[in-house]
């Protein structure tokens, strides 16, 4: 089985917020319709999007870290959002596990959203329905682009590769290789729901270098080595030192 | 969670509805099996499930308003078999059509025993049809209270006591309705349901209160570490990526101060249970109409200052991710 998801590495996202801008401009071209915005130029602006860039600072001055988080539907391998529609305009596609909203079908009660424990669904307020991240379902399978180019357009933009998108279901992908090797987490595990999108933490590279790594103890250059072995013939010699 | 009026609405008058007929139901079982007078007051029991099924049908229209397509509502019959909220939809005009048939039954007299259970006691339409009825209300009393109880991270909701208020307080507010409903038709029947409102609005009162408790020590499982992934006890928002609020600050917020919450808290203890179980004592000696008319006006503006604390109670995980506009 199949089950399509998106990674994203904290470690390098910058929270240039490309994604986000990407994945509006493309969805709000698509078939589907376009997703709104209220006042864009005014006070109070609002819309719908399907994927938001939120920043944290995490400790106390001033030793902080700010974490860029990008946040959009996890596609749950146990979507509780899912049951809980009474229409089945929600449902999770058996070919892939992308979790989706049948715009025809839904009546707006919203029951979904409040069953999403990651604030993932946003009702749009001209259309009426409930919207969320495909993960470009119109455009990953369209034969008519490139191969290349046949992912999520936020993972098309994203600047610095954060974003990567592939099956975790198959060991060797992408993906699945940067959860096992890089750490890859789940949010909110306490509540079963088995996010399928994964997030790469920050990580910190160090080497350990110890003193006798700087400063060699038996240095046969050192000042004070020179100066008791400076009788010719009487000092180490570099054959002494090496061995051939 | 942001109380929306049109399900405040709803669950309250469908409550009051339901628990209307339950009462007007009992007051059969009583008279029939001869445990109080018999009762031959036809009109009580038909202008009550009238009175039912006005209170239901002005709670489904108000839900209507709750949707985004009123028009596709037909759809949400479909997933019964996971979603509550389907099953609801199929319960409330199952319970509106078996009220309806229990009235009309009443109306058109159809009180000629059927046949007669041993003791004597005679089987006719109108119990046979009050008895399908009962089991619809309760199904949708249940089907009600899980829509909220079945979310496991609204840990507030998630909880028996979810249900059993939803049963109490519709069948609390149904007798005190069928209390004034009796002064008024002159029925004879006041002490009767009075005896039972102040039972079941003490009932409800007590798991109430328990709820109340309840919810007052819950330890949200999900913090901002789980939320994000960082294992940092000290982490702040700084931006939710939009300046001017979504979807999300809208409809898990409810937007009120701490201190107003609290103020609801103890308005709908006072209307929902104080005053009208004084009023309802003291219907039991005075007869006017009036009295159990008030005390019912009360509870059900109690009713809603509680549905409306009933939602802004219930703390949603996803608030973990909205804290700051930036
Ligand atoms: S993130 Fe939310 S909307 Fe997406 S599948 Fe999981 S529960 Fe459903
Ligand atoms: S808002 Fe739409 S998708 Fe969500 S539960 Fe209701 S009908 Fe289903």
């Amino acid at each position: 089985m199949t089950q399509l998801a998106l990674v994203i590495d904290l470690n390098v996202c910058v929270g240039c917020h490309a994604c986000v801008t990407s994945c509006k401009e493309w969805n709000t071209s698509g078939p589907a319709g376009y997703m709104v915005d209220k006042n864009p130029y005014k006070e109070d602006p609002t819309g719908t999007f399907f994927n938001r860039v939120q920043s944290f600072e995490i400790g106390t001055y001033p030793q902080t870290e700010t974490v860029h988080f990008p946040k959009s539907c996890l596609h749950c391998e146990e979507p509780p959002c899912v049951p809980v529609c009474p229409t089945g305009a929600s449902y999770k596609r058996e070919e892939d596990g992308i979790v989706l909203v049948d715009y025809d079908k839904c009546i707006g009660c919203k029951y979904c959203s409040w069953a999403c424990p990651y604030g993932a669904r946003e009702l749009d307020e001209k259309q009426k329905v409930m919207k969320k991240c495909t993960l470009c379902v119109d455009r990953i399978y369209d034969e008519a682009l490139p191969e290349a180019e046949r992912k999520p357009a936020c993972v098309m933009s994203c600047p610095t590769s954060a974003r990567l998108f592939g099956d975790i279901h198959d060991e060797n992908s992408e993906v699945s290789k940067a959860i096992r090797e890089d750490a890859g987490y789940q949010l909110m595990p306490e509540w079963g729901t088995k996010p399928a999108n994964h997030y790469l933490p920050r990580r910190k590279t160090r080497i350990k270098i110890h003193e006798d790594e700087l400063e060699r103890v038996d240095n046969p250059l050192s000042k004070e080595e020179r100066k008791t072995h400076n009788a010719p013939g009487t000092g180490p010699s570099l054959d002494d030192m090496t061995t051939w | 969670m942001h109380p929306a009026f049109s399900v405040i609405f709803l669950t309250t008058l469908i409550g009051a509805g339901q628990g209307l007929f339950l009462a007007l139901f009992t007051g059969q079982i009583f008279s029939q099996f001869k445990l109080m007078p018999e009762q031959h007051n036809e009109s009580f029991f038909y202008i009550g499930s009238l009175i039912a099924i006005i209170l239901l049908s002005i709670g489904l229209f108000s839900s209507f308003f709750h949707l985004g397509h009123p028009e596709r509502a037909w759809r949400s019959a479909a997933k019964w078999k996971t979603s509550w909220l389907s099953r609801e939809v199929i319960a409330l005009p199952a319970t509106m059509v078996a009220i309806a048939a229990y009235g009309l039954a009443h109306y058109l007299g159809f009180t000629t025993p059927l046949f007669t259970m041993p003791g004597g006691t005679g089987v006719d339409a109108t119990l046979l049809l009050g008895l399908a009825a009962t089991i619809a209300t309760y199904a949708l009393f249940v089907c009600t209270g899980m829509i909220y109880g079945c979310i496991k991270f609204l840990q507030e909701w998630h909880s028996p006591l979810t249900v059993i208020n939803f049963i109490l307080l519709g069948t609390a507010s149904g007798f005190t309705l069928a209390t004034a409903l009796s002064a008024y038709l002159n029925t004879g029947l006041v002490h009767f349901y009075a005896s039972w409102a102040i039972f079941f609005t003490l009932l409800a009162f007590i798991f109430r209160l328990a709820s109340l408790r309840r919810n007052s020590r819950i330890k949200p499982k999900s913090d901002l570490r789980s939320a994000i992934g960082v294992n940092h006890k000290n982490i702040k928002q700084m931006a939710q990526g939009s300046m001017g609020g979504s979807f999300n600050t809208r409809e898990y917020f409810h937007g009120a101060k701490a201190s107003f919450v609290k103020s609801i808290k103890y308005v709908f203890i006072l209307l929902v249970f104080v005053i009208p179980l004084i009023l309802l004592l003291l219907s039991l000696n005075v007869s006017t109409y009036y009295i159990p008319a008030i005390a019912i006006g009360i509870q059900y503006l109690g009713l809603l200052a509680e549905r409306w604390y009933f939602f802004a109670d219930a703390n949603h995980p996803q608030n973990l991710y909205y804290q700051q506009i930036g």
